[in-house]
């Protein structure tokens, strides 16, 4: 019964492909040198690496792309904002953050997997609204009630009108401590080792969730909620799980993300990072229902590099510098589209495949009789 | 002195909103006996197997009456999971089977073999990592014990159908406490090989002790494998007899035969309508319609006659008109009045005057959330431009609302739907009343073949009756000719000149509406 | 004025009792706004011509909603696609040298053939992912917005008072329409009472569009599409070719689109390129909700006590909050009210298809 041809594997692997080519047209006309190159390629996946990691598990559940994770981002900023007014330095610090983000992101987690529950079928439009509204939240929080209600003591942070955050918070007291904590460097390349075996063990752990009793439930709940429930796995609990658990590695994921910037844009850090997040796992060929380990490395690998050489290669090409910078945001749109595009599609494909099967197995028995 | 039988059903009875299903059933089932349940669609079989198995339907629709005793114990189960805990195992028709797990994953699904980890002690055992190799162990035994061999490392999308089914019968096997297996209808989709190893594997099943359910309409199986059969007809068990002592034929007339004295309708008997002109002639009909697909039929239907379509669910009688009408994927020959009508294009069968009452009202049917004048008025507006007023010369048709609403007021007086207002919601109205509104529906497109699937699917007697006069008056005062597709083989002998049997995908014969019940039976049989 | 304004009080508080809690809330919400305004010392009709002022603004960009809900695509988060064709048609007539309300007219048709294109391309783009509209709909608003973004840089535009004045070519983010069609509609006929203005123009274009819908759905067609989107099995049924009703409908959602965004120019007074489309359809798709529509119904009246309402709301919470609290949460509560009202639609249980 299986019938994979090259085509099959071309059209899924065409989006990698299409960046490779991307890259390989753009990346010598950028005039990058490769030094340089492999540096902010290698800065990247430590940076990026364990917030799309926190994309696989609700893929799993089948609740797709989970747009909403930019709740977990906005725990983690929390957790960040409220440490650096504690003046807890470096890794503690960090550490600290993580602990007072994970609460924030379980409540947020579970609040979206409720509401995830009750919009079955159109999960992701719906995480992509969460997304926005809990931003509105956040802004209540960070704007008005940091200060009056919520104790902020340090006017480095807060705004001059005595109350709100500032736009950007500076996090020189921890910046890529982490990445540094084990220092090594070859060939002029720096590798963040500790920031590598975090994340490293992120991938231990999710592998090693496939195999458990939960894992094993998300998957089935992903395949086919009705089979599950029947045989009495609980489908909303599983989901809300699912949920929690991709929001607090998200919060983790931006704490990461946030200690290599060095500070926080504090209304706009997280506003983009779902969205380059997911494309950087779409291009890495992974899909709205399927996703692995290896698609997000693949995917940060290219979608990075493409980040770095297109405004560059489009200055060369128009001598404009914004044409290459609407370029990739055009880019990380467009993969978005065609995914989930392809993903709509098959799913249709699918359906139409039984019926055509059945004119086909018709048509053979005219043939016989 | 005898055992104890390990089942036993007194007196079970079930009602539906009054609608008595179940009256008075007894059976009795020991250890490692296997009974064949054999019966019309709609007799009770499956209602009765819903009631043993605890579904939730049963207790939402009030719970039955009688008594289920497990070895001698009464049982009450409240969900299938204290059925299931108890030691029955039921396969369904429709396969509850994750698509993109392993025969093993889905044998054990919910049912893992787990190992304990730190994690798991600190947080939920749901934290276990699963034994893969003792769940392959496990699943091999329940492989071995069915006597059928197939991959479990096979993914079930990428299994044959027989195959998922057998996984689906290995699921229980691994149950332990298993005691009583049900099987409904499993050999309808295996091959002739597969549903002889199913066969055999119910023989192996039976000398472990494991008593067997076995519903089929495939009455040669049931001969050859069963100790017993019982015999259901619309809800009572009308005759239990062991296989042995008796045949093919004696179990088809107990299945359909009823007591003509107390019907006391007139029946066609004769095939009156020799002379009478094809108005209409399907050659080679292909449906693709999921669970009733049809398979090369050839059928002619003569000018003002009523044609019915007979035969047990799942057959493909429900796929001809959904066929010929274009609401399913269909090819073949169609040809009305001498004009030649392209497949897959509602429209053109529109266009021909054809009209088409579907089974499923709520889905296919119906404007559930409009009112009932837009569902009287919609199709008639639309493909014959009725009711509408014409501006400048056609360019704008504007709805005429007047029009429409004498129209509704007209159909819903003749067909006395029960309703408050033309502009009353359909999904308000109860099941009788929508298929009214669905008849007016067609009748206002004043057509000359009419196909109703189904006319009294889910409606009460009183609205049964007013349905089918309806239809009968129709035929025989305007001349429309009609195909009607029924389960309910009594209401097409009464309603029809007549009735084709299809079975297998296949009109298996054609039959004056008159003729004897057990004739019907056998061509019911024939290719199932 | 105090009678009126109880009528309608009456009404949208029928209204809001049929449509659930989250409508109340916004309704009282408004009420409570009005009601404090002269209590905190702002002026109430300037607040009142505000409102119409906004009203007449989005008014059309919300009704741009109502075909696509009603044959059943659902909301139309990709409104920017629409809102584009817009832009190509006011910078084009810009660019030819049109002047006055003339070249609102010429913006319009110059719109006109990239609406219908554009249209007719999503349309078949949603025709072929039936189920998964909204989500898709979305991320093509998105791609076409960025991909405009390198366009407007690229296009040969030429016009002095459109593209950078240093470099002399690719346009500049903002616009002036002064001496264009800035006000074009609002002025005509334009009353002035004390501090309320109403923009008389703009509200009867906007009462021309709305008629022309209203219009449309109890023709033969627009019949068609309201079954299309209540029950597209039942259409199908009855000989109705659904990817071409799907198809028109789509289509006029987005030459509203274009034709909203210009209304609104006209009363903003500059064109906005760039990432200024990129959010739009989020304001009008909540307006249409607040207005009591789901996401498979909707009227009229729905679209207009919804512009109503969530321009009420967007105007007047900065004037009242400031002047009471001196606390400015506008935004904010902007953004958890329409998307939360969003949510609220989307986890309703729709009723008949999907």
């Amino acid at each position: 019964m299986k019938n994979k041809s090259i085509g099959d594997y071309l059209r899924r692997f065409s989006v990698p492909l299409m960046f490779v080519i991307i890259c390989l047209i753009c990346a010598p006309i950028s005039g990058l040198s490769p030094n340089y190159l492999i540096n902010e390629i290698v800065t990247r996946i430590g940076r990026n690496a364990f917030l799309i990691l926190s994309l696989l598990i609700p893929i799993m559940a089948g609740m797709g792309l989970n747009f909403s994770m930019t709740l977990g981002a906005m725990a983690g900023e929390i957790g960040l904002i409220l440490v650096s007014d504690w003046q807890i330095v470096g890794i503690p610090g960090m550490i600290l953050a993580m602990i007072v983000s994970i609460p924030i992101s379980t409540l947020l987690g579970l609040f979206c997997g409720k509401v995830l529950n009750m919009a079955k079928g159109r999960e992701m439009i719906t995480s992509y609204i969460i997304s926005f509204f809990i931003n509105g939240i956040y802004q209540l929080v960070v704007l008005y009630l940091m200060g009056p209600v919520i104790p902020i003591v340090h006017s480095t942070i807060k705004l001059p009108r005595g109350y709100g955050i500032r736009n950007t918070v500076s996090l020189l007291s921890m910046r890529q401590h982490l990445d540094n904590l084990i220092p090594l460097n070859i060939m002029g390349v720096k590798i963040p080792v500790a920031t590598f075996i975090v994340i490293f063990l992120l991938c231990l752990v999710i592998i090693w969730f496939r195999k458990t009793k939960l894992g094993q439930d998300m998957r089935a709940v992903g395949q086919d909620m009705d089979v599950s429930r029947d045989a009495g796995i609980d489908v909303e609990r599983t989901r809300i799980i699912s949920m929690i658990l991709s929001t607090v590695f998200a919060g983790i994921g931006m704490i990461i993300y946030l200690q290599n910037m060095g500070n926080i844009a504090t209304y706009s850090s997280h506003s983009q990072i779902g969205m380059f997040c997911i494309a950087a796992l779409l291009v890495g060929g992974a899909s709205v229902d399927k996703a692995s380990i290896g698609n997000v490395f693949l995917g940060i690998i290219l979608f990075h590099t493409m980040f770095i050489v297109a405004p560059k290669a489009g200055t060369v090409i128009t001598g404009d510098s914004m044409i290459g910078e609407y370029f990739r945001v055009f880019v990380s749109y467009a993969v978005i589209t065609v995914a989930l595009i392809m993903y709509e599609t098959n799913k249709r494909k699918n359906k139409s495949k039984a019926g055509m099967q059945l004119a086909l197995d018709q048509e053979q028995e005219e043939a016989n009789g | 002195m005898e055992k104890a039988p390990l089942l036993e059903m007194r007196n079970i009875k079930k009602d539906f909103n009054g609608n008595q299903v179940l009256s008075d059933i007894n059976i009795t089932l020991r250890e490692g006996e296997v009974i064949g349940l054999c019966g019309e669609n709609g007799a009770g079989k499956s209602t009765l197997m819903k009631i043993l198995f605890g579904a939730d339907v049963i207790r939402e629709t009030g719970g039955y009456g009688g008594d289920i005793l497990i070895n001698n114990e009464k049982v009450s189960f409240q969900s299938p999971f204290d059925a299931i805990a108890a030691g029955i195992g039921m396969v369904h028709q429709e396969f509850s089977l994750i698509p993109g797990f392993k025969a093993t994953e889905n044998i054990l699904l919910n049912r893992e073999s787990k190992k304990k980890s730190i994690l798991s002690d600190l947080f939920s055992d749901r934290l276990d990592t699963l034994d893969r190799n003792e769940m392959n162990r496990i699943a091999q035994e329940a492989i071995q014990q069915m006597g059928v061999n197939i991959d479990k490392d096979m993914v079930i999308n990428d299994m044959p159908v027989g195959h998922k089914q057998f996984t689906e019968i290995a699921r229980e096997l691994s149950k332990k406490q298993l005691k009583i297996l049900i099987l409904d209808e499993p050999t309808a989709v295996l091959t002739e090989k597969e549903a002889e190893a199913l066969l055999d594997s119910i023989r192996g099943m039976s000398k472990r002790g494991i008593a067997v359910i076995f519903i089929t309409h495939r009455l040669g199986e049931i001969l050859s494998v069963c100790d017993r059969v019982v015999t259901m007809r619309d809800g009572y068990v009308v005759n239990e007899t062991p296989a042995s002592e008796t045949s093919i034929p004696e179990i088809t007339s107990w299945m359909v035969g009823r007591d003509v004295a107390d019907t006391g309708s007139s029946y066609v008997t004769e095939d009156i309508g020799k002379d009478k002109r094809t108005i209409l002639s399907i050659k080679k009909l292909w449906v693709d319609m999921p669970g009733e697909t049809v398979r090369n039929v050839n059928l002619d239907v003569r000018e003002g006659e009523i044609l019915g379509i007979g035969g047990l669910a799942g057959q493909g009688k429900l796929g001809i008109p959904k066929g010929i009408m274009g609401l399913c994927n269909a090819g073949g020959e169609i040809n009305f009045d001498g004009q030649d009508i392209p497949l897959n294009d509602p429209r053109k069968c529109l266009d021909a005057s054809f009209a088409f009452v579907a089974e499923d009202r709520r889905n296919v049917g119906l404007l559930l959330d409009e009112s009932l004048e837009w569902n009287v008025s919609f199709p008639a507006m639309q493909v014959q431009d009725k009711y509408l007023k014409k501006y400048f010369g056609g360019l704008i048709k504007w709805r005429d609302d007047e029009a429409i609403k004498k129209v509704t007021a007209k159909y819903i007086d003749e067909l006395k739907v029960k309703c408050t207002s033309t502009k009353q919601k359909a999904r308000e109205l109860s099941g009788g009343n929508q298929q009214k509104i669905c008849l007016a529906k067609a009748f206002a497109l004043n057509p000359k073949l009419l196909f109703v699937s189904e006319p009294t699917r889910g409606i009460d007697v009183g609205a049964k009756a007013l349905v089918l006069d309806a239809l009968k008056k129709l035929n025989k005062e305007q001349g429309v000719t009609i195909v009607m597709v029924s389960s309910e083989l009594e209401e097409l002998r009464q309603t029809c000149d007549r009735i084709a049997i299809v079975s297998g995908g296949k009109v298996s014969g054609i039959l004056p509406a008159g003729e004897k019940l057990e004739k019907f039976g056998e061509l019911m049989l024939m290719n199932c | 004025m105090n009678e009126q304004k109880l009528t309608l009080k009456d009404l949208i508080k029928s209204k809001a009792q049929e449509f659930g809690l989250p409508r109340l809330i916004i309704t009282g919400f408004l009420l409570l706004l009005l009601v404090l305004s002269p209590i905190v010392g702002a002026d109430l009709p300037t607040q009142i011509s505000n409102i119409i002022n906004r009203f007449s603004w989005n008014g059309i960009l919300v009704l741009a909603m109502v075909p696509m809900i009603h044959s059943g695509c659902g909301l139309n988060f990709g409104l920017p696609l629409g809102i584009i064709s817009g832009l190509l048609g006011a910078t084009l007539s810009i660019e030819f040298g049109f002047e006055g309300p003339v070249s609102f007219i010429m913006a319009a048709l110059l719109a006109t053939p990239f609406a219908l294109v554009l249209g007719s391309v999503y349309g078949w783009l949603l025709n072929k992912i039936k189920g998964g509209e909204m989500m898709i709909a979305t991320y093509v608003g998105f791609s076409s917005v960025s991909m405009m973004c390198m366009m407007w840089l690229l296009l040969p535009y030429h016009s002095p008072n459109m593209v950078w004045g240093m470099a002399g070519k690719g346009l500049r983010t903002t616009i002036s329409l002064e001496g264009y069609y800035t006000q074009a509609l609002a002025s005509f006929l334009q009353i002035n009472i004390g501090n309320l203005t109403i923009p008389t123009g703009a509200l009867l274009f906007f009462a021309l569009l709305a008629f022309g819908m209203w219009a449309f759905l109890h023709t033969k067609t627009g019949t068609a599409m309201t079954a299309v989107g209540s029950n597209p099995d039942f259409a199908r049924s009855a000989g109705i070719n659904v990817d071409k009703i799907r198809m028109i409908s789509v289509v006029m959602s987005t030459w509203l689109a274009a034709i909203g965004i210009l209304v609104y120019e006209q009363g903003f007074g500059f064109v906005q390129l760039y990432m200024a489309p990129f959010y739009m359809a989020l304001p009008a798709v909540s307006a249409i909700l607040i207005g009591g529509a789901t996401v498979n119904k909707a009227s009229i009246m729905n679209v207009v006590i919804g512009t109503i309402l969530f321009q009420g709301i967007v105007t007047m919470t900065p004037t009242v909050m400031n002047n009471m609290i001196h606390l400015d949460m506008s935004e904010v509560i902007r953004i958890i009210v329409s998307n939360g009202m969003i949510l609220y639609a989307l986890t309703r249980k729709t009723e008949g298809t999907r």
